[in-house]
């Protein structure tokens, strides 16, 4: 089973968010950059347990300038055999996306895997749109995936409770919580990753669709009004009168 | 020209079906509905309240297939020469906006919280940290607006609901089973929400929360912790890397507010919190606090929102 693995970076869950280049910029100033949480704990783990049972391969890709290399030797650390770095700056998911459908379509893979969103622009978009230009079908927010020769079984979360799907390969499906557990890299796996090949290649020519203008921070919620824990005719009451949600 | 707008009708309309007509609306263009299904026509024909002219409806459609319905959508941008599509960012729209986007080549904002201002949308970013301001460059634009970001309006218009025929093709993904837990109101959509977290010490006390819970009306949700430890089930884990919510009064008791927590739950317009620490850094994000031990202030929350009740009736 040859099995693709989109990968991207985020910032660290505790970075401090900030602007700069009046508020058009996101602030990297001691931001410490991550593999997406999706991406690593459940796309990438679940495709090398698959390949664990079934044979074959993980690749890797992202789509990112050089300074991505570091989270993409995490992945391959992790485990993962080669890593394909489309070398450009990920505009919009569009770009990206038709990017990588391009490489997946010109090698041929079984299963194409996305996280279920990235952690700074939650967009939801890549997965859905790789499948699109690709033309094959798609399975978001799968939290099982089961391969039985030729066809996945898939868990997926559905508004208010599951749904269990059955699609033939090849597939684009994103990962949510509970495809995998989180894997910790090893003193081996991160000397090995050193030697697996990660291959630069130049991007195709495409228009992004949409741009960030600019950004914004939340304004700063006023005091917290206490109320004694004695109290909860209080608490209701301003629920009800002040607050007006109930 | 036209708005259009996809609503899921398989279960009647939802309260964020009226949220994005009532969007569509404000656009300024008239207001074309496209759905699937067998729904009655005096149910779709409501949305005429908020704005709609007309539903389209392609009948011979059941389940939410997402080539199936990109398709459909297709056909519907088709005949009404649509330029903007609106979603609401529903698990359905994640799969079909970004299908459509690419199909249509019409540039997606998703999770959008405001009418556009000009060109410009705004939306969540960094998990509900910040804010974006978003344009598109194409002609064809495509909005998914997020849950609970406005409030549905009533401007009263006729509509008409038309069967057509939105050329859907094969299915190719094959549904074996749903399962639904009865009677629980879906999380994402819940307009008041209670939330407990390790302080509650385990999931025998987790009665005070449904309790409390069950005499607001209101959904439960957890910390990441207590749904990866199984005391809660997955569905409940809100935050960064659970279900990000935005209810209006969200109660989160025995949580300490971690930053990855907060993501999630950062959107909700009131937050109380219920805590024995007082450096508990939930405090700073709360609009109401309760220092104490939630084992007694649920109980105690729960006899007066029944008071309250009973003398409002
Ligand atoms: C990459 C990453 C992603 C993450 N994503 C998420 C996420 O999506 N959602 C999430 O929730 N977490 C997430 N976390 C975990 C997060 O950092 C915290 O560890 C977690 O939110 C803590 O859960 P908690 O508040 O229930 O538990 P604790 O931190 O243990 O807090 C328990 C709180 O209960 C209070 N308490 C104790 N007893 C009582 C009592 N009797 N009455 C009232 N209060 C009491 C304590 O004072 C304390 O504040 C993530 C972490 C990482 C690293
Ligand atoms: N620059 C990128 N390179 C490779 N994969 C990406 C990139 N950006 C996003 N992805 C993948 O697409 C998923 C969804 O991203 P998004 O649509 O931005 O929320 C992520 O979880 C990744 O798996």
């Amino acid at each position: 089973m040859k099995i693709l693995v989109c990968i991207s970076k985020s910032p660290d869950t505790t970075s401090k968010i900030a602007f700069t280049d009046g508020n058009s910029k996101f602030d990297e100033n001691g931001v410490q950059y991550i593999v997406n949480p999706y991406d690593e704990w459940y796309a990438l783990v679940r495709a090398l347990e698959l390949k664990e049972v079934a044979g074959g391969s993980v690749s890797i890709i992202t789509v990112g300038n050089a300074s991505d290399e570091a989270v993409m030797r995490k992945a391959l650390a992790i485990g993962a055999d080669e890593a394909i770095r489309i070398d450009a700056e990920p505009t919009d998911a569009y770009y990206v996306s038709m990017q990588i459908a391009e490489y997946a379509k010109a090698n041929g893979f079984d299963i194409v895997l996305t996280g279920k969103e990235t952690i700074n622009y939650n967009g939801s978009q890549v997965g859905g749109m790789i499948a699109e230009g690709m033309d094959l079908p798609f399975v978001s927010l799968a939290s099982k995936l089961e391969a039985n020769g030729n066809t996945l079984t898939l868990e997926t979360e559905i508004v208010g409770g599951i749904q269990i799907v059955e699609i033939d390969m090849p597939a684009v499906i994103s990962c949510a919580k509970g495809m995998a557990e989180q894997r910790i890299p090893n003193m081996r796996g991160i000397m090995a990753a050193r030697k697996k090949p990660l291959n630069v290649v130049p991007p195709a020519d495409i228009t992004p669709l949409t741009a960030f203008e600019s950004y914004a921070l939340p304004e700063a919620k006023s005091a917290c009004k206490m109320i004694e824990p004695e109290n909860m005719d209080e608490l209701v009451e301003l629920l009800h009168n002040e607050a007006k949600v109930i | 020209m036209a708005t259009l707008v996809y609503i899921n009708s398989e279960n009647g309309l939802a309260k964020s079906a009226h949220e994005v007509v009532t969007y569509a609306k404000k656009l300024g263009e008239e207001v074309v509905v496209v759905t699937t299904g067998s729904q009655e026509e005096s149910t779709l024909s409501e949305l005429g309240k908020y704005g709609a002219s007309k539903v389209l409806v392609e009948k011979s459609v059941s389940g939410n297939d997402a080539q199936q319905l990109t398709r459909v959508i297709t056909s519907a941008v088709e005949s009404t020469s649509a330029n903007t599509i609106v979603f609401s960012h529903d698990l359905v729209a994640k799969a079909v906006a970004p299908r459509l986007s690419v199909k249509l080549k019409a540039g997606l904002i998703s999770g959008a919280i405001e009418v556009p201002n000009g060109h410009t949308v705004k939306v969540n970013v960094f998990s509900g940290k910040a804010f974006g301001n978003v344009t598109i460059a194409s002609d064809k634009k495509i909005i998914s607006l997020l849950p609970n970001s406005i409030q549905p309006e009533e401007n009263g218009s006729a509509c008409t609901v038309e069967s057509f025929d939105g050329n859907p093709g094969e299915i190719t993904i094959k549904l074996i089973e749903t399962k639904k837990p009865e009677g629980e109101i879906p999380l994402p959509e819940a307009e008041l929400v209670v939330s407990a977290g390790r302080g509650l010490k385990g999931p025998e006390n987790w009665l005070m929360v449904e309790d409390l819970a069950k005499e607001l009306g209101a959904a439960t949700a957890c910390s990441r912790p207590v749904a990866d430890i199984g005391w809660r089930p997955h569905h409940e884990h809100v935050g960064q890397t659970g279900v990000a919510i935005r209810p209006n009064l969200y109660i989160a008791a025995g949580i300490s507010g971690a930053i990855q927590h907060l993501a999630g739950v950062n959107g909700s317009k009131v937050i109380v919190v219920i805590n024995t620490d007082p450096e508990a850094p939930f405090f700073k994000a709360a609009d109401y606090g309760v220092l104490g031990d939630a084992f007694e202030v649920l109980p105690r929350l729960t006899e007066a929102v029944k008071k309250f009740k009973a003398s409002n009736q």
